[in-house]
């Protein structure tokens, strides 16, 4: 692994707050290590502007290990850079060629307003989670965990569902900011299992109708989503969202559902 | 200071069940006129908030980052233990409450640590009720995996993502419950000022991050589930927002703080690449079961790899020292975790460490891909092999991991009774920020336990015990335009313009580093009286440059990580001291505290429980006043003191 410092030049997006309007503004960072996180660059340009007196950059992470879904910056178009399967914080720079022009911009979609420079607002998300993704139990009420046996195929498709860390990638890579693949992970996570029954129909119908009053569009199966997910979550799981949410439509027009 | 743990009375299997009936109730069309305000949502304070405002509490739950699916529950890997015995190992509440009472080296009270064991089988039930897909046997059934510091697999799953499935778990529940309306949550928020009147905890002071507004929020209980103070050592394998602010302006507020020296090293961690890091990345301890640690038996073989000579594939099997296995036959590879941090230091002080620094030993899948083939060692671990490759560059598959320890979890927190409060009544402290179950040392897979066994069982009992305590007439009556809220506001204000104000010339995160820098080589993996004592000078001069010579840009009317950097580091460089001299104070080793004048002869830690079976609990007296160790006495009444042996 080489060692010595690479340079790069930074074309970032700055923006004071959601009504002022932003714009691209040109960095320059030098003896940057190969082994270094493109937050840790980051991290680095922070204290030379703050040396200099001038404002940090403002941008949105945490656990800096891919999990908790916090980060979220467009890299040369690309919502998490260039690396297949990898969120920003897993992004090292021995991907990026010596003296590269990079371009940061935040994950842009309609239904996530940007707070400030590559800060975005996603509780939109977290609203959708409001409308049904969940199971309704009540702590303690519960059976013993090995009553329910859960088929290993099952189990494991569930959790290929469940390993999405909401972090919006799929709404900004998206032509139309449709949030199907996030919704659909959690709905295909919950309605697959035998748990999960009791409220399926319920689910998808009350989860879609939240999209939809986000303003997040619809699915027109371009499978952009598919291609940025850090996580590697696919379109089936929009695939069989969309059948339970027929069955459930049905359903509720005979007034059976909701 | 009033210790009183307040551990029931009776034989240690009776007293929780004991203690929930004598516990006064909340008659369940009363509990809507309480108001409790939950600081943090990881799986302690998400688990509790969503089963508080279930039970008709009004919660108001508040986290610094953007969603409550953010906190750093999430980050953890390999699982939580639970005394199920779906195995039929041998497994029993009483065996886990052994583990732990003994892995924590004899410094946990055993009546919490048996109430953790008796719930944990309930949080495995819970936690499969609402849809966590834990990983599973062809017949269907839950699979369990083994962990350091026990002989018996009790550990539950989902592949190396537990922590994230458990708190999306905890956090459906919680978003469920926000959807209903009995809980609101409010993100983007830090607490900054704990609101103390008449001795009672009554709320708490937050500044909004977008809006940089300081606010008040009063309450009848407050319950501070805010994690673990790594970060006071810069480099951790901690999200870049943990923090002790939370907690220490509880201490601030009269709140005991205890053990605060107690912090795990976790021993697989990806070793520092350079000075240009900003965190440490864990590698879960579950890849232990299937890999054998080793460094080369010689010194010139380690310098040769070192210098990019030799790789480590050159290295024969007759030259390379398993030291774990060496030293611990029995427990192996799966030796607890100080046990395994210790020894890689060692062998590193031994100059026989590997990566470019020296520092870090190997963990070699080799002898598990022959015996198993690397099909089932990719279902069991491949996503923590693709994370090593996109961090190092490097296939381990084909070559050896390189890890070596790392700050990691932080076994002292605020003191808390049997009941999780602290010694300022009507404040709680949930999960990594009290300090009652894991003693010296943390076993693996129980800090995931402890934290939905704190929210989810524990707290909605006890709380409810307290606030029954206060009565009806005073319920949801706190007011925050009282003058505690008032001298609050004016607190966090002032402190906040006195950040901006400064304009010196160095960077929040600079300070940071170099406190880090002394953390830990005074108070990491091994501690020396002189060298504490020097820390305990130093630091003082380093909090004294802070408040002359920070710089923090931009304003306080908005989103401002920097400013939001300066008041967690302002902090950490008062805390840090606390924990010096928390270490200096406990003048023997024990689990993760060794103290190099105390050890075996094989470099074991040498525990004197005459003088130090006790908790340290640490009293604020005044900004720059010597604060007062207070101790609470801990007795074993059913494990007995022994020399824990991994051997």
């Amino acid at each position: 692994m080489s060692n010595e410092g690479r340079s790069y030049t930074l074309r970032i997006w700055r923006q004071k707050n959601r009504n002022t309007p932003g714009k691209l503004v040109d960095y320059k960072v030098t003896n940057i290590s190969p082994g270094s996180s493109f937050l840790e660059m980051l991290d680095l340009l922070n204290e030379d502007l703050v040396a200099k007196g001038e404002e940090a950059i403002a941008f949105d992470n945490d656990c800096r290990e891919g999990i908790c879904g916090m980060c979220s910056l467009t890299i040369n178009g690309i919502p998490h850079g260039p690396e297949r399967r990898t969120t920003v914080c897993q992004l090292h720079m021995r991907k990026f060629e010596d003296g590269a022009v990079i371009t940061i911009e935040p994950f842009r979609a309609k239904p996530f307003p940007i707070v400030k420079d590559l800060v975005v607002d996603r509780s939109a998300f977290d609203r959708i989670i409001q409308a049904g993704g969940f199971i309704s139990v009540r702590t303690g009420g519960v059976p013993d965990a090995n009553a329910i046996a859960i088929p290993k195929d099952v189990a494991d498709v569930a959790m290929d569902a469940a390993a999405c860390i909401g972090c919006g990638a799929c709404v900004a890579a998206c032509k139309n900011s449709s949030a199907m693949l996030f919704t659909s992970a959690k709905a295909s996570q919950l309605n697959r299992l035998p748990q999960g029954q009791a409220e399926k129909d319920r689910r998808v119908l009350l989860m879609i109708s939240q999209l939809d009053k986000e303003g997040f569009g619809s699915c027109t199966n371009y499978g952009e989503c598919q291609a940025v997910c850090p996580k590697g979550i696919t379109l089936d799981h929009i695939a069989k969202m969309h059948r339970d949410y027929a069955v459930a439509s049905f359903k509720n027009v005979f007034g059976k559902v909701l | 200071m009033n210790l009183d743990s307040k551990i029931p009375s009776g034989a240690i299997g009776e007293k929780w069940v004991n203690h929930k009936f004598s516990t006064k109730l909340v008659n369940p069309a009363n509990k809507r006129k309480y108001k409790v305000i939950v600081v943090g949502s990881g799986l302690a304070g998400a688990s509790a908030a969503a089963t508080l405002g279930e039970l008709g509490y009004q919660v108001l739950c508040f986290c610094y980052q953007d969603s409550p699916r953010r906190a750093h529950s999430i980050a953890a890997q390999g699982g939580i233990n639970a005394a199920k015995n779906y195995q039929n190992d041998g497994d029993s509440v009483y065996r886990l409450f052994y583990d732990t009472v003994k892995g924590g080296d004899f410094r946990s009270r055993e009546a919490n640590v048996h109430r953790l064991a008796e719930v944990s089988c309930n949080i495995i039930d819970q936690c499969v009720a609402q849809g966590v897909p834990f990983a599973r046997e062809y017949g269907g059934l839950l699979d369990n995996r083994s962990f350091g510091g026990a002989q018996v697999s009790r550990t539950f799953y989902a592949r190396g993502q537990t922590g994230q499935q458990l708190l999306l778990g905890a956090y459906s529940a919680l978003e469920r419950q926000i959807g209903l309306g009995t809980v609101k949550m409010y993100t983007r928020h830090e607490m900054l000022d704990l609101v103390v009147e008449d001795g009672r905890a009554v709320g708490i002071v937050t500044r909004n991050m977008v809006t940089g507004a300081v606010e008040p929020w009063a309450a009848d209980a407050v319950l501070l589930c805010t994690g673990g103070y790594s970060n006071v050592f810069f480099l951790s394998t901690n999200a870049t927002g943990c923090n002790v602010t939370a907690a220490y302006r509880a201490y601030k507020k009269g709140a005991g703080f205890a053990n605060p020296c107690f912090t795990q090293i976790h021993p697989t961690c990806i070793p520092q690449h350079g000075d240009q890091q900003s965190k440490l990345t864990l590698m879960s301890e579950s890849l232990r079961n299937d890999g054998r640690i080793w460094v080369p038996k010689s010194r010139e073989d380690a310098a040769a790899i070192r210098a990019g000579k030799k790789s480590p594939n050159d290295i024969p099997e007759a030259d390379r020292d398993y030291y774990l296995e060496r030293k611990y036959p029995s427990f192996g590879n799966l030796a607890p975790r100080d046990i395994s941090s210790r020894a890689a230091k060692e062998a590193c002080d031994d100059k026989r460490g590997v990566a470019n620094t020296g520092f870090g030993v190997y963990l070699d899948f080799k002898d598990a891909i022959n015996r198993l083939g690397q099909p089932k060692i990719e279902e069991r671990y491949g996503n923590l092999f693709e994370m090593y490759e996109r961090i190092t560059g490097v296939d381990a598959y084909k070559e050896p991991m390189q890890i070596y320890p790392a700050p990691h979890y932080t076994m002292g927190g605020l003191w808390v009774d049997y009941n999780l409060m602290t010694t300022i009544p009507g404040c709680f402290a949930l999960g990594e920020a009290n300090f009652s179950d894991h003693g010296a040392n943390r076993l693996g897979a129980s800090a995931l336990m402890q934290g939905l066994a704190d929210g989810y069982f524990v707290i909605p009992y006890t709380l409810g015990g307290y606030l029954a305590g206060l009565g009806l007439a005073s319920a949801g009556k706190n007011s925050p335009e009282s003058p505690a809220f008032k001298a609050s506001l004016e607190y966090v204000k002032e402190r906040t313009s006195k950040f901006l104000s400064i304009k010196g010339k160095r960077t929040p995160r600079s300070l940071h580093q170099e406190l880090g820098h002394i953390m830990w080589e005074a108070c990491g993996m091994a501690r020396e009286a002189s060298v504490l004592e020097k820390a305990i000078e130093a630091i003082p001069h380093l909090r004294e440059e802070f408040w002359k010579n920070v710089t923090v840009t931009g304003s306080g009317e908005e989103l401002n990580q920097q400013l939001e950097m300066a008041g967690r580091v302002a902090d950490f460089l008062e805390f840090g001291e606390l924990m010096c001299r928390d270490a200096l104070a406990r003048d023997e080793s024990c689990g993760c505290h060794l103290r190099v004048e105390h050890q075996y002869p094989d470099g074991e830690a040498k525990r004197d429980d005459e003088k130090f079976a006790h908790v340290a609990v640490w009293e604020y007296k005044g900004d720059n006043v010597t604060p007062v160790r207070n101790t609470e006495p801990l007795t074993y009444e059913n494990v007995h003191f022994a020399v824990r042996s991994y051997k």
